[in-house]
């Protein structure tokens, strides 16, 4: 009886949230609402038995919008005041687009013969995750991690507006750094 | 809660992704597109995991699924500040060219 | 695997657990009264000083400022307690536990990563200039903090093979993590003087910024914040017995005293670290997180994980 409750209630503020990002009035509205939309769709995970994955799901992503608030900030430059905020191009066709392909995908869930379950849970989802990622599934884990690392370097190669040669001078001897706003320990 | 309810609510969660990844100027704005756009293939991964085949490792999927997001967002974040820099351009119309 | 080390009790319990949370959030409060009137020299013992400020707030108008975002600002100043309320769901006392999650470990970090949310959004809510900037710092103080904290918290899970918190002490039986994993206790520690603000990480509510987050609290919603940042600290302290401190395991008393009585401890020696370490600068903090406990703390768990391969 819970559990069908629970699975529309979040069900209803995943959708509503996420469509209340695009029409909120302010940039860090927009940020959480997204936040409240991920944490809904997280739980609804929970509620489908996966429980690590559930978990790191809203973990990751209240930790993403908080940081993600932070860009939009900087980017849009707007104050706490809610304002209204509405920066379309294409509006029509793109909700034409968005509709026909919920009625295209809504047609395909309810017309398509869906297999039987094979197959039960294993007992402790966790523990089989964990040792799928080291044992069968192992490549996906050395992928990641590879990934993750690439990713970083070449976030900020991307971001960053100084190289080692504007702070330290040409022969990278010059300490204190040359940095406009200092940090760190002043090494 | 049946798998095709789950779906279409994921369906639901990918169109409006959908809808603001095409519609708005802002380059943010598109990316918290993509962000729904991603939450609902999260929730459809589990879905089809718990009610087709829960094999003990077929979450792994789901992690990859999570990897992929969060890649998608440092990058694009990367990329917007580069952009933000270079240009003093955030709205996607003014970043249509390959050169200024 | 063999019987569960929790028993879960009703539901009906957790009026309980959040009297028990608030009574270890009013002795921290007291402590830490009591340590700054020793510390100032004023008249009174300063024990009864939660007291009179609760009374004090709950008399004081609310303030409110031009152009707030009031959903975004209350959000985040009530934010704080229902935080602490999530966490101690997993905690299990002694034996009792209101919510046997298998990823218990992962469930407190999903919740303590809730800060950078609430304290942010109470100093974004306000629109208000210093209320902003020790927003941003607590911003800056979670970038340093939170991925030391993450791996400090692998450890005891990687010891004790689960994410489980009654799997985590019934693994400390013969000898407590905190003897073995002292660099993990002491980031995890960290860890949660920076969610609740206090301390060394304290510039997000610093003088020099006229209160910081708090500047434009008044009234209910100043005592749900500050009432939030003890029971942080009371949850958080709860949470550290399971992973490092034996849970309920001692001698002669039955489980959940002992429990409690190392949760008081730490809390107790929590509170009384505010007036011993100094305030770490945002930024300077930013090198000492990323090149001091990252790495010390990826050590602690490259140890712990050597002793787990060859136990078994």
């Amino acid at each position: 009886m819970l559990l069908p409750v629970a699975f529309w209630v979040l069900a209803v503020v995943a959708v509503l949230a996420g469509a209340a990002v695009f029409m909120v009035d302010s940039m860090a509205r927009a940020s959480y609402s997204l936040a409240v939309s991920f944490v809904a769709v997280g739980l609804l995970v929970l509620l489908l038995r996966q429980h690590y994955v559930g978990v790191v799901t809203i973990l990751m992503m209240v930790m993403e919008m908080a940081v993600m608030a932070v860009y939009m900030v900087m980017f849009m430059g707007m104050n706490p005041a809610l304002m209204p905020m509405s920066m379309v191009h294409d509006n029509r066709h793109a909700l034409a687009v968005s509709i026909g392909v919920f009625v295209l995908l809504a047609a395909g869930v309810l017309l398509v013969p869906w297999p039987a379950r094979r197959g039960g849970p294993p007992v402790d989802v966790t523990a089989a995750l964990g040792d799928g990622l080291m044992g069968p599934k192992m490549l996906v884990m050395s992928a990641v991690g590879g990934v993750m690392a690439v990713t970083v370097v070449a976030g900020v190669v991307l971001a960053a507006h100084r190289t080692r040669y504007d702070r330290f001078g040409d022969d990278l001897r010059r300490r204190p750094a040359d940095d406009p706003q200092p940090g760190g320990v002043g090494r | 809660m049946t798998l095709q309810t789950v779906l279409l609510v994921a369906a639901a969660l990918f169109s409006v992704g959908l809808y603001g990844a095409l519609s708005q100027q802002a380059v943010v704005m598109v990316m918290m597109g993509l962000e729904l756009m991603l939450n609902g293939l999260i929730l459809a991964a589990a879905a089809f995991w718990w009610f087709l085949a829960p094999d003990p490792s077929g979450q792994v999927l789901l992690l990859v699924i999570i990897v992929a997001m969060t890649v998608e967002m440092a990058m694009g974040f990367a990329v917007a500040t580069h952009l933000h820099r270079v240009r003093r351009a955030d709205l996607t119309d003014l970043a249509a060219d390959l050169s200024r | 695997m063999s019987e569960p080390a929790v028993t879960v009790v009703p539901g009906g319990w957790a009026p309980v657990a959040a009297g028990l949370l608030g009574l270890l959030a009013v002795t921290a409060a007291a402590l830490d009264g009591f340590l700054t009137a020793r510390a100032t020299g004023a008249g009174p013992s300063g024990l009864s000083q939660p007291f009179g400020e609760v009374a004090r707030l709950m008399r004081q108008r609310r303030r409110t400022t031009v152009a707030a975002d009031r959903l975004l600002w209350r959000t985040g100043g009530a934010g704080l307690l229902v935080m602490a309320l999530l966490i101690i769901v997993v905690v299990p006392l002694g034996e009792w536990t209101l919510f046997d999650l298998d990823v218990g470990v992962v469930w407190f970090n999903a919740m303590d990563v809730l800060a950078w949310a609430f304290v942010w959004l109470t100093g974004w809510g306000a629109n208000s200039a210093y209320s902003l900037v020790g927003g941003y710092r607590f911003l800056a103080h979670g970038l340093a903090y939170e991925l030391p904290l993450m791996f400090a918290l692998v450890a005891p899970a990687v010891g004790a093979s689960s994410l489980n918190p009654g799997a985590i002490v019934a693994a400390q039986r013969g000898l407590w993590f905190v003897v073995w994993m002292p660099v993990a206790f002491v980031v995890f520690c960290a860890g949660i003087l920076a969610i609740a603000v206090w301390g060394p990480f304290s510039p997000a509510l610093g003088v020099d910024v006229a209160g910081g987050v708090a500047a434009e609290l008044s009234g209910v919603d100043r005592l749900r914040f500050l009432g939030g940042r003890y029971a942080l600290l009371a949850a958080g302290a709860a949470f550290a017995v399971p992973m490092f401190l034996g849970g309920g395991n001692g001698p002669l008393l039955p489980g959940w005293s002992w429990a409690l009585v190392k949760t008081v401890v730490l809390l107790c020696g929590l509170v009384w670290l505010r007036r011993r370490l100094p305030a770490a600068r945002p930024d300077s903090f930013m090198e000492a997180g990323w090149l001091v406990l990252l790495p010390a703390a990826l050590l602690q768990d490259l140890v712990v994980a050597v002793v787990a391969a060859k136990r078994g």
